[in-house]
């Protein structure tokens, strides 16, 4: 027989790990060529693993959310032959007991996959040894479900828990309503055992409101995106000192332009939100403070200013946040940049986005649309030095002087690197933002 | 009479009562316990022990006279059997005598002050007693009341003369000839039975449409199939009318409207029981009630502060088991520990030809309580064991939920039941799943295999059906 073992393969980029995210096979499949066996994440993409060779999966080297180097073996392969089948089930014997478990445990986690018995059969001897199934899931070797703590199966509403007369007493005189103890015996049962794991838990809730206790933690892996948006956001909050500025603007002529050109929509044109015009009013802004659409290296202590607008749009994603970049947006015109943050935030939802696509930004607009609450307080996308956020728009009334106006207003909640923006030219960027959106005419002007 | 003072009064010395005051005193609470007749009460001196031991005497009579006639097929042949009841009377107050004097010795090995005479309560923490002796005042800071209940009595059919209580149908001298039993709950077949085998010709007369309407129709079938083997007429969605005193006979008004008499030397009024609650003071004290009875809570607790109630006076079901266990409940209660009634089950069971048991669920309570359920039914003409006693006749049945086999009810029908009803409440108690029972060994060969072979059936698998 032969062992075919699957090395990680180089991602490109120089990486030099890569995080593991997903299994798509496990031990004893039978996968054939070119079958995705898994996935692995490098800084923001995920790359499957095809297996190059047909055969039996005998052994996985990474668990999810393990940091593999590359070249590191991950999977073993036994490239199938009938012959090596054949002489395992007689030589195995279905029926023989076997004295030694040792090669049943190996099932799962084997180190010498030469040892493995064909994962067909582990199934077979577990239940050839396994009672009538009438007696539901308490086995002999099942641990997981006779363990102390494993709550019992939820009780109906209003059903009197089940308990045999000397619990019943024993909680009586502890004071216990059995009613909140959660029965680990046969049909949810409550045993001793429950009512003195009750008596550890320590102080009780009044009972009869209806409302139960719940116990115990999910554990949930920080694996893959959100691993990486957990790093990002930290090295952000520990290394920025953040400023952040909310200002009231008054969107109503841009959003009278804004139905005006979505009226006349021509078919080769995106419908137009608000963020475009945001980001051609940032290019108008950005043109006079430079200082804003920057990158500050911190580490080596250079201020990078760019002379090209990439704009991340910070998007929501079914694994997380994820920041795609409108490149160039100084060279697009409104409809440019509604058309490219449309189809990026499309690809970013997909998972088809390119790794150049998801980075590489300067600056950076958040926006959570009607959930844009009245303020925010974004965090700056390292490292970068301004972010824009975008909060709700609503009809406000506003005075104008004589009388209160109906006006649709909008906040602006944008914060800045405060080692290298000082508040005043925050509040003059912001200033320029809104002069910009409260007369668009401005954002169009040439020079 | 110098007033006694104590912590625990209890007003009557039935199954309730006596229960009560030996476990307070066992406690070491300070306890008097008053009783205006013999200490046992109804279950004691005129209900469960005597009416068992008449009905013995009534089987064994019965299998003497299938011994003479050459019916019986065991071989066993004799002549002429009589029976003397005066003597059967006898040989049941002996029994009675000793049981009484059972609970006298216990309540005063427990410590128990026991006063003979009535009670009547004053206020709610003083009793006045009419002894032999002149009133005697007692002071308590707990009383319980445990006064009991007695027959109904028809008011066209009065108490007196050939109009009889359960109570004189367990002291005559004489086998009446011709029997009218009133009313077909348990205690008019289980004595009108007896009645049949030592003798009478019995007519039951039931107003509802079957007798023994607290119980499904299949748990009563066998009986009803044995009163007719015994010559038993049973009236069902009949009335009773009045006496005919000068003819001996029972005035009876068919479902169907028609008037019609039936012979009746004696006529036995089994309609039920009520409460006492009259004639010791309840006016004084004004307790919420239940209906007829006494209202108490889950503690035994009447509305006021310091007085229980306990048994028969607090309503259904009127069972001395169920006296029992609130009586000692109530007695710790008393010296502080802390109790509440938590019972799954109370069995009742029915001392018929062939007896009766249930307890907890039948299949129809089980299905309205919302629940998928499953039944499984065991006939003892599969059980070996009640081939040999001539008691195929009969079932088990176990009534469990659907989805987590957990025993919710079983009743069986058969001869020698009752004593299963341990182990079914037992069952129930400890909240056991099918497969308990099913897995639990079972003495061959005993009645009880039965219950191991319903379980097996509602899980699917019985072995010998």
């Amino acid at each position: 027989m032969a062992e075919h073992v699957i090395k990680l393969p180089d991602v490109g980029e120089g990486i030099a790990e890569a995080e593991l995210v997903e299994w798509s096979v496990k031990v004893g499949d039978i996968v054939r060529e070119d079958a995705v066996l898994g996935a692995v994440m490098t800084d923001k993409a995920t790359v499957e693993i095809p297996s190059p060779v047909e055969g039996k999966v005998t052994w996985l080297g990474a668990e999810i959310g393990d940091t593999v180097a590359i070249g590191s073996p991950i999977v073993k392969i036994e490239v199938a032959g009938e012959g090596v089948f054949a002489e395992r089930a007689e030589s195995g014997g279905l029926e023989t007991p076997t004295p030694d478990p040792s090669p049943q445990g190996g099932g799962e986690l084997g180190s010498s996959p030469t040892a493995e018995i064909p994962a067909q059969m582990a199934p077979k001897r577990a239940d050839s040894g396994s009672p009538s199934p009438l007696w539901g899931g308490v086995r002999g070797g099942g641990s997981g479900s006779t363990a102390p703590f494993s709550p019992g199966p939820p009780r109906p509403e209003g059903e009197r828990p089940l308990a045999s007369p000397a619990v019943r007493l024993r909680a009586k005189e502890a004071g216990i309503d059995l009613r909140q103890v959660a029965g680990t015996g046969p049909a949810g049962r409550i045993t001793h055992e429950d009512v003195d794991a009750f008596l550890a838990r320590g102080p009780q809730v009044p009972a009869g409101t209806g409302l139960r206790r719940r116990e115990g933690v999910e554990q949930v892996k920080v694996v893959g995106l959100r691993r990486k948006i957990a790093e990002k956001m930290a090295l952000a909050k520990s290394r920025i000192a953040h400023i952040t500025y909310v200002e009231e603007i008054d969107v109503t002529a841009v959003e009278d332009l804004r139905a005006k050109l979505n009226g006349e929509k021509k078919p080769d044109r995106p419908k137009v939100t608000l963020l475009p015009f945001l980001m051609r009013a940032m290019v108008k802004a950005l043109g006079e403070q430079p200082a804003m659409n920057a990158t500050f290296d911190d580490e080596a202590g250079v201020i990078n200013r760019h002379a090209a607008i990439h704009i991340g749009i910070a998007t929501q994603t079914p694994s997380g946040l994820v920041v795609p970049v409108v490149r160039h947006a100084e060279a697009r015109d409104l409809f440019d940049c509604a058309t490219e943050m449309l189809r990026l935030a499309e690809a970013a939802r997909n998972g088809t986005a390119t790794r150049e696509e998801m980075g590489g930004s300067t600056i950076t607009i958040t926006s959570l649309g009607a959930m844009g609450g009245v303020s925010t307080t974004p965090v700056v996308n390292y490292p970068e030095v301004a972010i824009v956020g975008v909060n709700k728009m609503m009809v406000r009334p506003v005075w104008d002087g004589s009388q209160f106006i109906p006006r649709k207003m909008m906040n602006l909640s944008s914060s800045f690197d405060h080692r290298v923006i000082d508040g005043w030219d925050a509040a003059v960027f912001v200033q320029r933002l809104k002069t910009l959106l409260e007369t668009p005419a401005l954002i169009f002007l040439e020079g | 009479m110098k007033d006694i003072v104590c912590k625990l009064l209890v007003i009557g010395a039935g199954p309730g009562g006596y229960v009560c005051a030996i476990r307070a005193g066992q406690l070491g609470v300070d306890t008097v316990i008053v009783e205006k007749a013999r200490a046992g009460g109804t279950c004691l001196t005129i209900g469960c022990i005597p009416s068992k031991a008449l009905i013995h005497a009534a089987d064994e009579f019965l299998k003497a006279r299938h011994f003479a006639d050459g019916t019986d097929p065991l071989g066993i042949s004799l002549a002429s059997p009589a029976i003397d009841l005066k003597k059967t009377v006898a040989w049941k107050d002996r029994i009675v005598g000793r049981l009484t004097m059972g609970v006298s010795g216990l309540l005063k090995k427990a410590g128990v002050k026991t006063v003979q005479g009535t009670a009547r309560f004053r206020d709610g923490k003083t009793v006045v007693v009419e002894t032999e002796t002149g009133e005697q005042i007692i002071r308590a800071e707990t009383i319980v009341i445990a006064t009991g209940s007695a027959p109904v009595e028809l008011p066209f059919l009065p108490f007196g003369g050939p109009v009889i209580s359960s109570t004189e149908a367990l002291s005559l001298p004489t086998v009446p000839e011709t029997l009218a039993v009133v009313g077909g709950g348990y205690i008019g077949l289980e004595l009108g039975t007896a009645f049949a085998k030592l003798g009478s010709k019995v007519t039951v007369v039931e107003a509802m449409p079957r007798v023994l309407p607290q119980w499904d129709a299949e748990l009563t079938r066998p009986v009803v199939k044995r009163l007719e083997a015994l010559g038993v007429t049973v009236l069902a969605g009949t009335k009773a009318r009045g006496l005919v005193a000068s003819a001996g006979a029972l005035a009876i008004e068919r479902a169907n409207g028609t008037e019609e008499r039936i012979d009746a030397e004696k006529v036995l009024v089994t309609v039920g029981r009520r409460p006492v609650v009259e004639d010791w003071g309840l006016e004084e004290i004004d307790l919420d009630r239940d209906g007829r009875f006494i209202r108490i809570d889950d503690q035994c607790r009447t509305s006021m502060r310091g007085i229980y109630a306990i048994g028969d006076v607090t309503g259904e079901p009127m069972l001395a088991h169920r006296a029992m266990a609130q009586g000692e409940m109530v007695a710790e209660i008393v010296a502080g520990k802390t109790r509440g009634w938590d019972k799954r089950a109370i069995p009742a069971v029915c001392f018929t030809d062939p007896e009766i048991v249930s307890v907890g669920l039948s299949p129809d309570e089980a299905r309205k309580s919302g629940r998928e359920i499953r039944i499984g039914q065991f006939p003892f003409t599969a059980s070996g064991r009640a081939m040999t006693v001539r008691g195929e006749d009969g079932f088990v049945r176990v009534v469990a939920r659907a989805d987590d086999n957990v025993v919710l009810g079983i009743q069986a029908v058969g001869t020698g039941v009752s004593e299963l009803s341990s182990a079914f409440s037992l069952a129930i108690e400890m909240g056991a799943r099918l497969e308990d029972i099913s897995g639990t060994i079972h003495a061959h060969p005993t009645m009880s295999e039965g219950f191991a072979e319903a379980a097996l059936k509602a899980l699917g698998h019985a072995i010998h059906i």
